[in-house]
C-alpha cells in the first residue's frame, strides 16, 4: 500500500472525515445553527461527488497496486451505483429539513449517521472482497439501526429500530458464517479468486452451505421472502425519511453487492443457487404484491411493495446474463427516483401532530395540487412498470433477461404481479383523482417541490428517452459481466 | 418522407400540452379549444387518407426514426389497408364526443378535454405504429385517460367499473409484452439482428409449441380488448358508468383495438398456431354472438343493453377475422368501421335522454317519438344499421363476414347468423319501449328536443352509416391489396394450406369459386360478394 493508492478511497475518506467534524460540531458549541447542518451536509455531498469524479479518471493513469486492488474496486460498475446513492442521499438531505425543522433531535448527528451510512454504501458498491462488502454492510447497517430509532420518545420509532436490529444483528452473523464457510472452502476472499476456486470444486457440502447462508443474509439485506417481515414495521415506525432512505439508497446498495457477489464470485454455482433464488423471487413478488393490497398506511404498502420490487431486481441475478446485470442496474436508478418521488409526496401530506401517511389522506390532491398529483401518478405509473415511463424500461430489461435465460415462467409471475401491484398502486390513484377528499392545508415547501421535480424529470426522461443511460449501464456493467464471462447482448 | 402520419399523431398532444396553459374557469373556451384541435386532427386524417395509394398493399407514408437503438426499437409508423379507416374512425369520432358532451361536461372540463385529447393520440399511435414494442407503449398509453374518464367523470360505482377495466386490460397486455420480447428475441437468434419492426417480425420461424404460447399471449390480451366471450365482464360495467364520451371511443374505438391486434400481430405472426386454434376463437366468438345478444335482450337498462349488444357485434368482427378469407376478412375490418359509427351514434343517444330524464331504464321511457321526434329520426337510423338493414352500413359488414365464414366455417356461420335475428329482436323492441305508445309518464311529455350540438355530433354519423350502405366499395377497395397480402402470409405455411384444403373438403357441395384460397387469388372485381337478394338473412 503506497500513497497512490489512497486515490481509490479519497471520496470515502472525505465523507468520512467530514461526517465525523459534523458529528463534534455540537460538542464544539455549534448547536444552535440549524440550517447550516444541512447546507454543510450538501457541500460534502458535492465535495464527495467531486472527488469520486475526479478519482475515477485519475486511477486510469496510475500504476494500479494489487493489494488494493483486491480489496476495493474503482470500476464503473462502483462509480454507477456511488454517484445514485450520492444522489439519493442529497436528495434525502432535501426531504429531511421540515422534519428536523420541530427541532427535538439534533441534526448533526442526524446528516452525520446519513454520511456514515453512505460511507458504507459506496464501500459496498466498490467491494471486491467479501470482507470490504460486509464492513461495509455493516457500517450501513448499524448507521440504520439509529436512524430507524432516531424519534427517541416514540414507542413505534423505538419498536422499529429494535426489530430492525435484532433481525439485523442476527442476519448479519448468518451473512459472517456463510463468508466464513466459503473461505474455509475456497481459501480466499476474493471474489475473483472464490471465482477461480470453485471453477475447480464439482460439489462441495460446505460450500454449498455457505453459499446458502451467505444468499439468506443478503436476501435479508433486501428484504425478499422469507427474510421481508421486518420490512413494513420498520417502514412505518421510522421516521418517514429514514423509511425513505431504508427503501431507496439502503436497498439499492443491497442490490448492488447482490449482483457483484452473484456475477463475480458465485456464477459458477449458477445450477446449484439459480433455483432457490427463482423461488425467493417468486415468493417475493406474490407475497409483497398480495399484502400491499391491503394496506391502509402507505408506509406500510410502500414497505410490502418494496418486497415485490426485491423480488423483480432477483429476476436480473438468476438470469446471469449481460442484459440482467444491466437490468440491475437501471433498476436501482429507476427504483430509487419513483419511490423517492412517493415518499417526498407522503412527507409533503404530514402536518403537524398528523402523520398524514394514510390512503385517505391523499383523497383529493388532484385538485388541491394537480402538478403534484400527476407527478405522483407517473412515479406510480413507474413503479407498476407502465410505460411511457422509466419503469416500463427496467421491467423490460428484467423480464428480457429472464425471458433469455430460460426463466419464462418467472417472468410471467412477474408480470402477473406487476398487474396486480398496479391495484393498490391505482388505490392511491383513486384518492387523488377520483374522490373529493377534505380541504386540508398541506406546506408544499421548496426543497420538497425540488425533490419532486427532479423524480419528475428524471422518471419520465428515462421513459422517454432511455438510450444515453442505457449506454452508461452497458458502460459500467462490463467490467462485472467480462468477470463473469458473459455473451454479451445484441444490444450492443 | 412525408410526416402526415407524425403530424395527426401529435396534433392532439400538442393541443394537450397549450390547454394546460389555460385557466380552469375558461370553460367554454377549454371545449372550443378542444374541438377545434380534433377538429384539425380530423382534418390531418383526411391528408391520410388522400395521400393513400389504393392498389399498394404494405405499410404506406412509412416514417422511421431510431428510438432506443441499443434495442433495435423505432419510431415507425405506417399505414396500410387494414388500419387506414380505424385511424380515421378516431379521427372523427373524437370531435363528436368533444361535441355530445358541450353541454354535459361541467366538471373538471379541462381535465376531460385533455385527457381525451391524450387518448386520441394514443388511440392513434395504436394503428400507426410498425414498430412491436412503439405499438405496446400506445396501447397502454390509451388505458390511463380512460381510467380517469371512467373513473373522475363516470357514475355511481364508477370507481369499481374502471379498476376493473384497468386490471383486465393490464393483465393481458403485461402477458403480451413478455411475448413481444420472446418473439424479438425468437428472431435475433435466427438472423442476428434484434428490430421490433413489425414486417421484420413477420417471417420469423418458431418452434411449434413457443408458436402456441406466443399465440395464446397475444390473443388474451387482445380478446380482452375485444372483447371475446367469456372475458368480456368488465366491459358492461365500464359502459354502464362511463360518461357518454367515454362510451363512445371505448366502444367505437377502443374495442377495435383488440380486434386490429388480431389481424396486424396475431395471424401473420402466428400462422401455423392460427390455423390449429381458429376453431376455438370461432367457438368463442359465436358463442359471443349469441350470448351477447340474449343478454342484451334482457337488459332493462338501456345502456347495458347497448353495452352487450357491443359484445354480440364485435363476436361477428372476430369472426370474420378467424375464417380466414378475403371476404371475411374485409368484412370484419369494414365492420368495425360499422361498429365505431352506430353503436358510438346509439351511446350517444342514450346519452341524450338521459341528459333530460336522469334514467336509463327502459321502463321508464315510452311515446317519446311524440315529443322528441327528429330525435327519435336519429336514434331509430343508428338502431337500423346496428340491426344491419340493407342499404345501411351494417348490412354490408355482417353480409360480407357472414358470406365469408360460410365458405369455411358453415355451421358456426349458421349459428351467428342468429345473432343478427336476435340483434332485431332486442334493438327494435328497444325502440317501441322507448319511442312508441302512449305516453305513460308524466315526465316524458316535456322533454326537450334534440340539442344543435347533438345534432351535428350525429349528422356525420348517419351521412356514413348512408354511404357505406350504399358504396361500400369506396371503402371497401382500399383494404383489399392489404388482405390479400396479410392472407398470403397466413397460407403460405402447409399447415395454412391444409387447413384450406381441409375444409374444402368439409364444405364440398359448394363450388370452386367459393373456396377461400380461390377467392384470395382473385383479383378485386367490383361486385360480386353483394349480391343484395338471397343472402343469409
Amino acid at each position: 500500500m503506497n500513497w497512490n493508492d489512497m486515490i481509490y478511497i479519497l471520496p470515502e475518506v472525505i465523507l468520512t472525515i467530514g461526517a465525523s467534524a459534523m458529528l463534534l460540531v455540537p460538542v464544539t458549541g455549534g448547536r444552535g445553527a440549524k440550517l447550516s447542518a444541512k447546507w454543510m451536509m450538501i457541500i460534502l455531498l458535492a465535495i464527495t461527488a467531486g472527488a469520486l469524479i475526479y478519482c475515477s479518471h485519475a486511477v486510469e493513469n496510475i500504476d494500479q497496486s494489487r493489494q488494493l486492488q483486491a480489496m476495493f474496486a474503482l470500476d464503473g460498475f462502483s462509480i454507477f451505483f456511488k454517484l445514485l446513492f450520492i444522489g439519493a442521499i442529497a436528495m434525502l438531505v432535501m426531504l429531511s429539513e421540515d422534519f428536523l425543522a420541530e427541532g427535538k433531535y439534533s441534526p448533526w448527528e442526524y446528516y452525520s449517521l446519513l454520511g456514515f451510512a453512505l460511507c458504507g454504501m459506496m464501500f459496498m458498491a466498490s467491494g471486491v472482497h467479501l470482507i470490504t462488502i460486509y464492513i461495509g454492510l455493516e457500517l450501513l447497517s448499524l448507521s440504520s439501526y439509529i436512524l430507524a430509532g432516531f424519534y427517541k420518545s416514540e414507542l413505534k420509532s423505538t419498536e422499529a429500530a429494535m426489530k430492525y436490529f435484532i433481525l439485523g444483528a442476527v442476519s448479519s452473523a448468518i451473512l459472517l458464517y456463510g463468508i466464513s464457510l466459503i473461505y474455509g472452502v475456497c481459501g480466499s476472499l476474493n471474489l475473483l479468486d472464490i471465482a477461480a476456486a470453485m471453477s475447480t470444486i464439482v460439489t462441495n457440502d460446505a460450500l454449498m452451505f455457505g453459499i446458502m447462508l451467505l444468499g439468506a443474509g443478503l436476501c435479508f439485506k433486501i428484504a425478499a421472502v422469507p427474510f421481508h417481515v421486518w420490512t413494513p414495521d420498520v417502514y412505518e415506525g421510522a421516521p418517514t425519511p429514514i423509511a425513505a432512505f431504508l427503501s431507496t439508497g439502503s436497498k439499492a446498495a443491497a442490490f448492488a453487492i447482490f449482483a457483484r457477489i452473484f456475477y463475480t464470485g458465485l456464477h459458477d454455482f449458477h445450477l446449484e443457487w439459480n433455483y432457490v433464488l427463482a423461488t425467493i423471487s417468486a415468493l417475493s413478488m406474490i407475497i409483497g404484491n398480495l399484502a400491499a393490497i391491503t394496506q391502509d398506511n402507505v408506509k406500510r404498502m410502500l414497505g410490502y411493495s418494496s418486497i415485490a420490487h426485491a423480488g423483480y431486481v432477483l429476476l436480473g441475478v438468476i438470469s446471469l446474463n449481460a442484459l440482467g446485470l444491466r437490468g440491475i442496474l437501471m433498476y436501482s436508478v429507476v427504483y430509487v427516483f419513483a419511490n423517492l418521488g412517493i415518499w417526498a409526496t407522503v412527507l409533503m401530506l404530514r402536518r403537524h401532530q398528523y402523520a398524514g401517511e394514510r390512503v385517505d389522506d391523499f383523497e383529493g390532491l388532484s385538485r388541491r395540487s394537480p402538478l403534484w398529483a400527476f407527478a405522483m401518478v407517473i412515479f406510480l405509473l413507474s413503479l407498476g412498470g407502465i410505460p411511457p415511463t422509466a419503469g416500463f424500461i427496467g421491467k423490460y430489461f428484467l423480464f428480457a433477461a429472464a425471458v433469455q435465460a430460460g426463466f419464462g415462467w418467472l417472468a410471467v409471475i412477474a408480470v402477473l404481479m406487476s398487474a396486480v401491484s398496479m391495484f393498490y398502486y391505482l388505490r392511491l390513484v383513486v384518492a387523488m383523482y377520483l374522490r373529493e377528499g377534505v380541504e386540508a392545508e398541506f406546506a408544499i415547501t421548496t426543497p420538497l417541490r425540488i425533490v419532486a421535480g427532479i423524480c419528475l424529470v428524471v422518471t419520465l426522461a428515462l421513459g422517454i428517452v432511455p438510450s444515453s443511460l442505457i449506454d452508461q449501464a452497458v458502460l459500467s456493467s462490463s467490467h462485472v459481466a467480462a468477470h463473469a464471462a458473459l455473451t454479451p447482448h445484441a444490444g450492443r | 418522407m412525408n410526416y402526415i402520419l407524425s403530424i395527426t399523431l401529435w396534433l392532439p398532444v400538442a393541443a394537450a400540452v397549450i390547454l394546460l396553459f389555460f385557466p380552469k374557469t375558461a370553460a367554454s373556451a377549454i371545449k372550443g379549444f378542444g374541438l377545434l384541435a380534433s377538429l384539425a386532427t380530423f382534418v390531418a386524417s383526411l391528408g391520410i387518407l388522400n395521400g393513400f395509394h389504393e392498389g399498394v398493399a404494405g405499410l404506406q407514408l412509412t416514417e422511421s426514426l431510431a428510438w432506443i437503438p441499443q434495442w433495435g426499437i423505432r419510431y415507425a409508423l405506417g399505414v396500410d389497408g387494414i388500419s387506414l379507416w380505424l385511424i380515421l374512425l378516431t379521427t372523427l369520432l373524437t370531435p363528436v364526443v368533444f361535441l355530445s358532451s358541450w353541454n354535459t361536461i361541467h366538471k373538471h372540463p379541462k381535465e376531460y378535454v385533455i385527457a381525451f385529447l391524450i387518448m386520441e393520440a394514443a388511440m392513434i399511435g395504436v394503428f400507426v405504429a410498425s414498430d412491436l414494442l412503439l405499438f405496446y407503449v400506445f396501447f397502454e398509453l390509451t388505458l390511463l385517460p380512460m381510467y380517469l374518464v371512467i373513473g373522475v367523470w363516470g357514475g355511481a360505482n364508477r370507481i369499481y367499473a374502471a379498476i376493473k377495466f384497468f386490471l383486465f386490460t393490464i393483465a393481458g397486455s403485461l402477458l403480451m409484452l413478455l411475448g413481444i420480447i420472446y418473439l424479438a428475441f425468437a428472431h435475433f437468434h435466427d438472423t442476428g439482428v434484434l428490430t421490433f419492426t413489425i414486417t421484420e417480425l413477420y417471417g420469423t420461424t418458431l418452434a411449434p409449441h413457443a408458436q402456441v404460447l406466443l399465440f395464446f399471449a397475444f390473443a388474451l390480451a387482445f380478446a380482452i380488448k375485444v372483447p371475446l366471450f367469456p372475458l368480456h365482464t368488465w366491459l358492461p360495467d365500464a359502459h354502464v358508468e362511463a360518461p357518454t364520451g367515454g362510451s363512445i371511443i371505448l366502444a367505437g374505438v377502443m374495442l377495435k383495438m383488440g380486434t386490429y391486434g388480431f389481424l396486424r400481430f396475431v395471424l401473420p405472426f402466428f400462422p401455423d398456431a392460427t390455423a390449429k386454434y381458429a376453431g376455438l376463437l370461432i367457438a368463442l366468438a359465436v358463442i359471443g354472438i349469441v350470448y351477447g345478444a340474449l343478454v342484451a335482450w334482457v337488459q332493462p337498462d338501456m345502456k347495458k343493453l347497448v353495452a352487450y349488444s357491443s359484445v354480440s357485434h364485435l363476436g361477428f368482427c372476430v369472426l370474420g377475422i378467424f375464417a380466414l378469407n378475403q371476404t371475411s376478412i374485409e368484412g370484419s375490418i369494414l365492420q368495425m368501421v360499422n361498429h365505431g359509427l352506430s353503436t358510438g351514434a346509439l351511446f350517444l343517444c342514450v346519452g341524450v335522454i338521459y341528459e333530460r330524464r336522469h334514467t336509463r331504464l327502459l321502463a321508464d321511457y315510452g311515446g317519446l317519438a311524440k315529443t322528441m321526434p327528429v330525435f327519435a329520426t336519429f336514434f331509430i337510423i343508428a338502431m337500423l344499421s346496428s340491426v344491419g338493414l340493407p342499404g345501411l352500413n351494417g348490412f354490408i359488414g355482417e353480409f360480407l363476414i357472414l358470406a365469408g365464414s360460410f365458405q369455411t366455417w358453415p355451421r358456426a356461420t349458421i349459428v351467428a347468423a342468429t345473432g343478427v335475428i336476435l340483434a332485431a329482436i332486442y334493438l327494435l323492441w328497444l325502440i317501441q319501449r322507448v319511442f312508441f305508445g302512449p305516453i305513460t309518464k308524466e315526465e316524458n311529455k316535456n322533454v326537450r328536443e334534440i340539442a344543435w350540438n347533438e345534432v351535428v355530433a350525429l349528422v356525420p354519423l348517419v351521412v356514413l352509416m348512408v354511404w357505406i350502405g350504399v358504396r361500400p366499395n369506396v371503402f371497401l377497395r382500399k383494404m383489399t391489396p392489404s388482405v390479400q397480402q396479410l392472407l398470403q402470409i397466413v397460407h403460405k405455411t402447409d399447415a395454412g394450406k391444409a387447413m384450406i384444403a381441409g375444409v374444402g373438403r368439409r364444405v364440398s357441395g359448394v363450388g370452386d369459386q367459393n373456396r377461400p384460397h380461390e377467392a384470395m387469388l382473385r383479383p378485386p372485381t367490383p361486385d360480386p360478394r353483394l349480391p343484395l337478394s338471397g343472402g343469409v338473412r
